[in-house]
């Protein structure tokens, strides 16, 4: 184990940051911290660096308890938002900084940074200064340089927050390839949902500073914990429906439900993609009116209004699409192959009520 | 690099439309110009004139007067004392103001403003109903044999309350802008709260200081007023430069006192100079901060360019 932490919370002031947030990192790992900004992902993060005193909890870097350990003694890298390069330091000496303070030899910090240069294709940049670089260029050496003392964890803060989209797609598979070449744990923290899901092994999600949930990037797609996290990964349809007869109806559309009260106001969920079309209108149960068709590249997605003026998100390929014949004001019918009870009555559920409810007979085909 | 050219033509023809009559321009200019040339130029032409009318040697003699020399020793004293200290409560200071959040934070930058709304004399007067032997502690330190009033340390006390703003003044903005992530990195690196602020923070606000000693040394060898009501204004003895210069201004030797003067006036064109140097300095500097000079290892700026032209397209 990596990093620990027990039940950590931080308050600034009267104002409650992080609550008793518990997660375990494994030696090696690529975790995202993800949630919307003001979640508190970023005092986590700050916070195993030393940067930040938790209020309370404890934190454990290899099963070492660091609460009371100085920032300068965790042996940890950490890459900051802005970068925060040295502004009167030219990349050389930006690198060899944590070095030389760690009191290494003048040969061994030429041969560390010159590795450190090679690994991230910056030779020739050694005398540059940072005024002097791209913004790309300027987050590389902020890696470099945390990386140059060997550290424990790597720490980001919003890496790729301050470039734009084109390098920013670069630099994530950038990210994903240095992390496989050096195995070093890395934490960095995200709004991006899409980025995380892209980057990471595992993420851990957070909202108005509770942690939310933690799993693979499939595990908070496919069984997301509650309704934040199902609202907050991918797109989701979201109902608010009401239990008569053991099943929640909404307008036309019913959906089986065992175990609520009757008159019980739930709340029910599918992904776009479990929304399953065809032209023929006898096909499948429902009826609705193709309204609007969104183009994403391979993907489409599609906007159907039920009779009852009730709006779904459907999705699938071009290749789908063109094979059904499809076209916006075509009449279609379709089915919800999968559904998940995500709440009732603004309560999230336990993990064990909120089961996906599988419809279909042939499923597989994942996301 | 085409396109930039157009674009220079493009506000240089948006300029001319909207620029003002060429009479209306040249008055305003030498208006300006006449105005400088008569307050500003005349006097200090005047003092040189006056220091050297009997001649270098008379020049050299006034300056050489024991008396006169006293009070440079006396003056350089003063400075190499509360210049020092004003640069540790500046970036004392200015650090705190800049890197936290705490509460008296206004109160302490009014307290840092105060030197400037408060009269010369009156300080000097505080310093007087404090120390002097009818003041506050002046029983005490009589007991005590402690001279400050009339003294050397009277002196450096006005000096340090007059000079106490430039150097704090100067840091705020330079330390505010720099923020603390540079020094929270150095952190992260190991390094300790000393290390960091010698390799991280002072560099970073290294030219603002210069600039503060600069104004901050100008002022304190060029105080008048709080130190001639704390000093006493004895000849010879805690007379510095510029009270020097009014005690030989009301005896016969009419060059003596231009003599000592055109010191105190090469200081100000010394440090105007400095001024202006670490001005451009920075200018240029921000310059190249904003406009990297052209490098032949830049990997790609193509789109940057294309960026550039659709910018303006």
């Amino acid at each position: 184990m990596s990093i620990e932490l027990h039940n950590v919370s931080k308050q600034f002031g009267g104002v409650a940051a992080v609550k008793n947030v518990s997660f375990s990192v494994e030696d090696g790992e690529l975790v995202a911290l993800l949630g919307p900004s003001g979640g508190g992902k970023t005092t986590v993060l700050r916070m195993i660096a030393g940067l930040e005193m938790p209020t309370e909890g404890d934190i454990f870097i290899r099963q070492e308890r660091v609460n009371d350990v100085s920032v300068q003694k965790r042996n940890i890298g950490f890459v900051f938002q802005n970068y925060a390069l040295f502004q009167n330091m030219s990349v050389f000496k930006n690198i060899a900084f944590g070095l030389k303070v760690k009191k290494w030899k003048r040969a061994d910090i030429e041969t560390r940074v010159a590795e450190l240069l090679e690994l991230l294709e910056l030779k020739g940049y050694e005398k540059r200064y940072p005024h002097q670089l791209s913004g790309g260029q300027r987050q590389r050496i902020a890696i470099a340089r945390a990386l140059a003392p060997k550290p424990n964890v790597l720490l980001l803060d919003e890496p790729f927050g301050a470039v734009d989209a084109k390098i920013r797609q670069e630099l994530r598979e950038w990210l994903v390839h240095l992390h496989h070449d050096l195995n070093v744990t890395t934490l960095f923290v995200t709004h991006d949902q899409e980025e995380a899901m892209e980057v990471s092994d595992r993420i851990v999600i957070f909202s108005q500073g509770n942690l939310e949930q933690v799993g693979s990037p499939r595990e908070v797609y496919e069984q997301p914990r509650n309704e934040f996290v199902a609202r907050f990964i991918g797109v989701m349809n979201v109902l608010e429906c009401e239990v008569r007869n053991d099943m929640a109806r909404l307008n036309e559309l019913e959906f089986p439900s065992h175990g609520f009260k009757e008159g019980e106001k739930i709340r029910i969920g599918f992904r776009p993609y479990s929304v399953q079309l065809s032209p023929d209108l006898g096909a499948f149960r429902y009826k609705a009116i193709l309204r609007h068709t969104y183009f994403l590249g391979i993907m489409l997605r599609l906007e159907l209004e039920l009779p009852s003026g009730l709006i779904l998100r459907s999705r699938m390929t071009k290749e789908e699409y063109a094979k059904l014949e499809l076209r916006d004001g075509r009449q279609v019918s379709f089915q919800i192959r999968q559904y998940r009870v995500l709440g009732t009555n603004g309560d999230t559920l336990a993990p064990e009520v909120a089961v996906t409810h599988d419809l279909s007979a042939n499923l597989g085909e994942g996301i | 690099m085409n396109l930039k050219k157009k674009y220079k033509e493009l506000i240089s023809k948006s300029d001319r439309s909207t620029r003002e009559n060429p009479f209306v321009k040249w008055l305003l200019i030498l208006i300006a110009m006449a105005f400088a040339a008569v307050f500003l130029l005349l006097p200090i032409i005047n003092v040189f004139a006056q220091a050297f009318s009997k001649g270098f040697g008379a020049y050299a003699n006034a300056l050489a007067q024991p008396d006169t020399v006293a009070a440079i020793k006396l003056t350089l004293i003063v400075a190499a004392i509360s210049v020092p200290l004003n640069v540790l409560f500046g970036i004392a200071a200015s650090w705190c103001l800049a890197k936290f959040e705490f509460r008296g934070k206004a109160i302490l930058l009014t307290f840092i403003d105060l030197p400037f709304s408060v009269s010369p004399v009156v300080a000097g007067l505080m310093f007087v109903l404090l120390f002097g032997a009818n003041g506050l502690l002046g029983p005490w330190l009589q007991a005590h044999d402690i001279k400050v009033i009339f003294a050397l340390p009277g002196i450096v006390l006005a000096t340090i309350f007059v000079t106490f703003p430039f150097v704090a003044r100067e840091l705020i903005p330079v330390m505010q802008a720099a923020g603390s992530s540079q020094e929270q990195a150095a952190m992260t690196l190991g390094a300790s709260g000393w290390k960091t602020f010698w390799h991280v923070t002072l560099p970073s606000i290294k030219w603002g200081l210069i600039y503060g000693v600069i104004l901050c040394n100008a002022r304190a060898m060029g105080e008048f007023g709080a130190v001639f009501v704390v000093s006493g204004h004895i000849r010879g003895q805690t007379d510095t430069v510029p009270l020097h210069v009014e005690t030989l201004y009301q005896e016969v030797d009419p060059a003596a006192p231009f003599a000592v003067a055109s010191l105190l006036a090469f200081l100000a064109l010394i440090t105007l100079a400095l001024k202006a140097w670490l001005e451009w300095r920075t200018e240029r500097h921000h310059e190249a901060a904003q406009h990297p000079p052209e490098l032949p290892l830049v990997v790609d700026t193509s789109h940057d360019t294309e960026r550039f032209a659709r910018g303006r397209a």
